[in-house]
């Protein structure tokens, strides 16, 4: 059943959502990758789409591949699955909340956890580095190859942006989106 | 009461509809809504918040929202308040996918993604930075970050194993360093 199945892995998700969106990257990309739903490339597609429309990742990943896979029940079956984890556990920590914060156990666990979700964008990092920069993997042909270097440069160019003159995200988005555009027609890329 | 929850509803939709790139560029944004505007919390409350929503698992607008709606109006008030949080990029993403189905294929649109993925990673860049800096710096720091990174990338460890792992690794280490401080501390 489809429907349940949907439901049941974004509820997964949900529960396990840290440190924001790039950080559930690999995750997602297990369980997406693991029902056949999504490939990399096209994940990595989608969290540009997520970034530059509003709401969390770990949202709009869920409506998006919701609908892709099942339609619109498929959508609300996974965008319900993702949102109760946190639904539920804000209600149960409404009364006591904050008093929580304060608890040792729960520093503990969070001293645990920020490193944790520092590990896993690198790993998001590296995998979204290689569809970017090294789709067909890693060989002295990329040396040659055009699409690399265009790339590169673009990277190269959004990191200045972003941490030098803190360029807006959307703004990095949109402006690689047009360099793209315009090396892809320029230089007659392979799609 | 019914007032009430619709106001929580569209407050809430009106702050997911505009939350571009998660859940903390929304902050300054419910803090003019649902502090300054409508008086639900104050906004020191909403540092509280933040951090309660970070130490739970869930997108933080969903927390926030879900947390603000039971304080208002109970149960429902929660309902409403989360349901219109997610309300605008549910409409968003499902209309999107359809419009990507059938251009997807586009040749211009595949050189658009073929920038935009160079950078996206620009941007997780970033995001890699400024989660660092929250990280104590300190052995068990380092090491999960190591071991998270290496278990997923290299090993391809289910990545909910190795968040419990990290967590029951950072609760043992804090509780054993606590008891070396003050012995006779009962909690």
């Amino acid at each position: 059943m489809i429907l349940l199945e949907l439901f049941l892995t974004f509820l997964k998700i949900g529960a396990f959502t840290f440190g924001g969106g790039y950080a559930m990257l690999p995750l997602i990309q297990q369980e997406v990758s693991a029902h056949g739903w999504m490939d990399k490339t096209a994940l990595v597609d989608f969290l540009a789409i997520s970034e530059s429309t509003p709401g969390p990742f770990a949202v709009n990943a869920a409506t998006y591949i919701g609908t892709t896979v099942g339609g619109l029940p498929g959508a609300v079956c996974a965008t319900l699955g993702v949102v109760l984890p946190s639904f539920v556990i804000m209600l149960i920590l409404a009364k006591i909340f904050s008093s929580f914060c304060q608890k040792q156990a729960v520093k503990g666990v969070m001293c645990g956890l920020r490193p944790a979700v520092v590990g896993l964008i690198a790993s998001a990092v590296l995998s979204v580095g290689q569809s970017a920069l090294l789709p067909s993997g890693i060989s002295f042909s990329v040396l040659l190859s055009l699409p690399f270097w265009i790339s590169l440069l673009i990277f190269l160019i959004m990191s200045l942006l972003i941490f030098l003159k803190k360029v807006h995200p959307i703004m990095v988005i949109v402006l690689s989106a047009g360099l793209g555009l315009i090396a892809g027609y320029a230089f007659n890329l392979p799609t | 009461m019914f007032h009430q929850i619709l106001s929580l509803f569209l407050t809430f939709m009106k702050i997911g509809g505009f939350t571009f790139g998660g859940g903390y560029a929304m902050i300054p944004l419910m803090e003019r809504e649902a502090a300054e505007k409508r008086h639900w919390i104050q906004s020191s409350d909403l540092l509280d918040i933040v951090a309660v929503a970070e130490s739970t698992p869930g997108p933080i607008a969903i927390n926030a929202a879900t947390l603000i709606g039971y304080r208002v109006a109970g149960v429902l008030g929660a309902v409403a308040a989360t349901l219109g949080v997610v309300f605008p990029s549910f409409v968003i993403l499902f209309g999107l996918s359809f419009v990507l189905s059938q251009f997807g294929s586009l040749r211009a649109v595949r050189y658009a993604f073929f920038g935009v993925r160079a950078g996206v990673l620009t941007l997780m860049l970033k995001a890699l930075f400024s989660m660092y800096k929250k990280v104590p710096k300190n052995a068990l720091g380092y090491c999960l970050i190591a071991l998270s990174f290496i278990a997923v990338t290299v090993f391809h460890f289910e990545v909910i194993g190795v968040l419990l792992f990290c967590a029951v690794a950072g609760l043992c280490v804090t509780l054993i360093r606590r008891q070396k401080e003050n012995p006779h501390d009962p909690s």
